[in-house]
């Protein structure tokens, strides 16, 4: 039996020794938002937050968890209320199929909790790890920057919306 | 139940899906436009219910293009009714019309010109059941917001009005479209519908169903092509905890869990037990563009000009190189199987519910109307990867564990070694030039694999190869021209006098190979816009000129001068050390949208990167549904090719595919992605919709070559442009 404090809420859970965090995430609790994508830290697609860092869900037992803080994309926001991050994403557009986009946010949320206005150069050391493979990466950047100036940090960012040309 | 359980899993705001009825066969309406020649009948694409809301049906799939927010858009802009009315379901056999794949950037150009046309011929059929309600003239009643209303203020509902239309009725021709100059929705960047929840963890994807009772599966792969299943020991396996079946028929072996980890424990210790025979060997990987040169092919002439002009005064040659490469989806293919007595559901993220419900009928031998192929989101695919076959595999196994939903994820290995690859390729140019610096004479060969192995078939599904029966792959065929598959794009645009272009296909395929986004156009467009600039510096002419003079579509004139002038377009301005300027034109197909693609790279001379700085593109896709969408796509296109362009190989051994992972596989990362990619849309209100999808791959791809080839003042040209091939040119 474990406890994990998953978005602020203990759960008890009769798990395997060896699973990892994201089989119990969407398997036992039933969450969506982290994905899998290889199983081997390679990706991203998996990441959540374990007190205030970005890791691979995909890699980190459950079982060395207890009395941690796990977040997850479900944590930061609800369609009808997003979270900054969340919401900078939607006025970005920033997706295009999308599988990526959860283990994204978690990975940039854990970066403007450390560094509320990151430089591009930082947004890109920080989002390394995190594949998108159809190349949503310059939205995705823009969509950082965005929330990181939303949260009263940053600089503008760069004009998103250019005018159609008649 | 199932169906239920889905809606509520995704149910979205908006209309009940009414009158539910199967589309009939389709009658041929030559006259027609788009997919409304193959399903003529209205009630096959729009649906008004009671409540006036709308529900449009598709045969195509969203695949992460954005095609369910544009389709939404020309239904709510033709009906007059907000986009929040507008409901669309997705291909479904059970639901909406066989519209094929979703593939070769068709979708806006077939359905979306179905359901535009679909759209205004029922608001003018609502307009004249109000008409002859109200006893008033068609043309003095007005439309808007799901009602008509005539001068003296009296108005009633589509709802109301609707219940009169036969849903048997058909489309007629005739152009009913609005006035592009009156559009308030179409051309406008509405938010893609999609997006919140997949920002949020929403259930958006066939990977996050959760089906009442749902059971977990992994399938163990034979290690290579064509390895069979010598021995077994499957009882630890058995005794594992929550495992509740071993599946074997012949060698294709699965274990069904529970839950999802019990079911990836079982399969890593099945895999460990199972021994198999060595499969067939694949080809050496050192000497594979030799391999394929030399196997048997068929030429096919697609284009032969000859006209009586003097001979050039110069000649240039060159061959390119491609390797194979993989689609890389993020997310492993997945698929849910049910089996409820006689008849088989299967949640797919296939792009074709139609021909996979075929292949699966054929794999099972069960009749196709006992199956119905739903159409569920994945993970982006860019062409034929898994899904398919992942359908299959649900298929198989929702038969060996019956009344039960069966979910199937394939491992990041599994995928990476057996999802059909784009082939390798091989392209030989050569050109005389006259003293006037214009080219006179024109020869290309390009030499290819089949670039479709779609199903059809139970042979095109891997599960079937490894039956007690194993199913026999169909002989692959060549797609012909217009399109084209390894000869798409292989006739240039360029006006030559002599022309000559043969596309040899090959049938013998060494490696796994189909679909992938562009098809032959990546190589075909790399290789002949390599090629012009090749030509451009022997005629010493500048690239954007020299392309111009040989050039008299407006339309592709327009793209290039646009993306020229964006970028800055000046080949005599300086520009900083090892950096370097490319360009590229192409129409995608030659009938789908323009792009022209302008680039600044540079190149590290000690480590051999590359790097891209900046791109402008320019983009014609015809009249523009949703500028965000098209930029979007456009954008990720472009990322996508230069991480092809760049990086991408696959790497295997006589033995197996040894790109198992993304180690083994890397693809461009956010360090290495451009600092800026702006893409400039033209806007063709009223002309036809021109797929985009694709359109920017080809021509990225050669943008770079040349800009590399620019910076380093040498050409490599063999793909991808890679670290270490660049250093050793470079060092050479
Ligand atoms: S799924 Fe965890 S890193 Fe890929
Ligand atoms: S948006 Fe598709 S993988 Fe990133």
């Amino acid at each position: 039996m474990i406890s994990l404090n998953v978005n602020g809420t203990i759960h008890h859970l009769d798990v395997d020794p060896n699973i990892p965090l994201l089989y119990v995430l969407r398997d036992e609790l039933g969450l969506n938002g982290a994905k899998f994508g290889c199983g081997l830290g390679q990706c991203g697609a998996c990441t959540v937050m374990l007190d205030g860092q970005a890791i691979f869900s995909c890699l980190t037992p459950a079982i060395v968890l207890e009395g941690r803080q796990i977040r997850t994309v479900e944590g930061l926001g609800t369609v009808e209320q997003p979270g900054v991050l969340q919401q900078a994403f939607i006025d970005e557009q920033a997706a295009q199929c999308g599988y990526c986009i959860a283990g994204m946010i978690m990975r940039a949320q854990a970066l403007l909790e450390r560094n509320p206005s990151p430089t591009d150069a930082e947004i890109r050391t920080q989002m390394q790890p995190n594949l998108c493979r159809c190349g949503t990466h310059m939205r995705i950047i823009v969509a950082i920057k965005r929330a990181s100036q939303a949260m009263g940090h940053a600089a503008l960012p760069a004009a998103a919306v250019k005018e159609v040309v008649r | 139940m199932t169906e239920i359980s889905r809606r509520k899993l995704f149910a979205t705001a908006g209309a009940l899906v009414v009158a539910f009825s199967l589309p009939g066969e389709a009658e041929t309406n030559q006259k027609l436009p788009g997919s409304l020649s193959s399903e003529p009948r209205l009630s096959g694409w729009i649906r008004v219910d009671a409540k006036g809301d709308i529900t449009v049906f598709t045969g195509k799939a969203e695949l992460g293009q954005g095609i369910r927010t544009a389709l939404t858009q020309l239904a709510a802009e033709q009906l007059d009714v907000a986009p929040a009315r507008v409901t669309v379901v997705t291909a479904d056999t059970g639901q909406t019309a066989n519209e094929g794949y979703t593939a070769g950037s068709h979708s806006m150009q077939d359905s979306g010109t179905a359901i535009v046309n679909a759209s205004a011929e029922v608001r003018s059929l609502l307009v004249e059941a109000a008409a002859a309600r109200l006893g008033l003239p068609a043309a003095s009643l007005s439309t808007q917001d799901g009602r008509v209303t005539a001068p003296d203020g009296r108005s009633l509902g589509y709802g109301e009005l609707a219940a009169a239309l036969s849903p048997d009725r058909s489309a007629t021709p005739g152009n009913r479209l609005k006035d592009p100059k009156a559009h308030k929705v179409m051309g406008q960047s509405l938010q893609r519908v999609d997006i919140p929840a997949k920002v949020t963890g929403g259930a958006a994807y066939v990977q996050d169903m959760r089906l009442p009772g749902m059971v977990h599966a992994r399938i163990i792969r034979p290690p290579s092509y064509g390895a069979t299943l010598l021995e077994l020991d499957s009882a630890k396996v058995e005794a594992m905890p929550g495992v509740l079946k071993v599946v074997r028929e012949g060698s294709y072996l699965a274990v069904i869990a529970e839950k999802e980890w019990q079911a990836v424990v079982a399969m890593r210790s099945l895999a460990g037990a199972a021994k198999w025979n060595a499969g067939r060997a694949l080809p050496d990987p050192a000497t594979i563009f030799d391999t394929i040169r030399a196997l048997p092919s068929r030429a096919i002439v697609i284009r032969d000009d000859q006209a009586n002009v003097a001979a050039g005064t110069r000649s240039v040659s060159a061959r390119y190189l491609r390797p194979y490469g993989m689609h890389g989806s993020i997310g492993p293919s997945c698929a849910i199987g049910l089996m409820q007595g006689d008849s088989l559901t299967v949640w797919t993220h296939t792009q074709g519910v139609y021909p996979d419900r075929q292949a699966i009928a054929a794999l099972l031998k069960m009749p196709q109307a006992k199956i119905r192929c739903i159409h569920v989101e994945g993970s982006g695919c860019y062409g034929h990867n898994g899904a398919d076959d992942a359908a299959g595999d649900a298929a198989l196994l929702a038969r060996a564990m019956p009344e039960r939903p069966v979910r199937v994820q394939w491992m990041r290995e599994q995928e990476n070694t057996w999802e059909p690859y784009t082939p390798a390729m091989v392209t030989e140019a050569s050109a005389a030039l006259d003293a006037s610096g214009r080219i006179v004479d024109w020869q290309y060969g390009v030499w290819s694999n089949a670039h479709s192995t779609r199903p059809g078939g139970a042979g095109e599904l891997i599960a079937g190869w490894s039956l007690p029966e194993p199913t026999i792959p169909s002989a692959p065929v060549p797609i012909p021209q217009p399109e084209g598959g390894g000869d798409r794009n292989a006739i240039p645009l360029y006006n030559v006098p002599n022309m000559k272009v043969v596309s040899h296909f090959i049938p013998e395929m060494p490696l796994r190979v189909s679909a992938m986004r562009g098809l032959g156009a990546y190589m075909n467009v790399f290789s002949i816009e390599s090629f012009m600039h090749e030509l451009a510096e022997a005629a010493g002419a500048d690239q954007v000129a020299f392309r111009l003079k040989h050039l008299s579509d407006p339309r592709a004139r327009d793209v290039i001068n646009l993306a020229a002038e964006r970028f800055g377009w000046n080949a005599a301005a300086p520009l900083a050390k090892d950096h370097g300027r490319g360009f590229a034109f192409a129409r995608y197909k030659n009938l789908a949208a323009y792009a022209a693609v302008a680039v600044e790279v540079s190149v590290d001379r000690e480590s051999g990167l590359v790097r891209v700085i900046r791109a402008d593109i320019a983009v014609d896709s015809g009249e523009v549904v949703n500028p965000d969408g098209i930029r979007n796509q456009i954008q990720g296109g472009f990322v996508q090719s230069s991480s092809w362009t760049l990086v991408e190989e696959l790497r295997w051994s006589t033995a197996a595919i040894t790109s198992r992972d993304w180690g083994g596989y890397p693809i461009l990362r956010f360090q290495n992605v451009p600092q800026s990619v702006t893409v400039h849309l033209i806007d063709r209100p009223g002309l036809p919709f021109l797929g985009t999808g694709e359109a920017a791959q080809g021509p990225t791809a050669a943008a770079i070559a040349n800009a590399v080839a620019d910076a380093a003042k040498l050409r490599v040209r063999q793909l991808p442009l890679s670290p270490t091939r660049m250093k050793a040119a470079l060092s050479a």
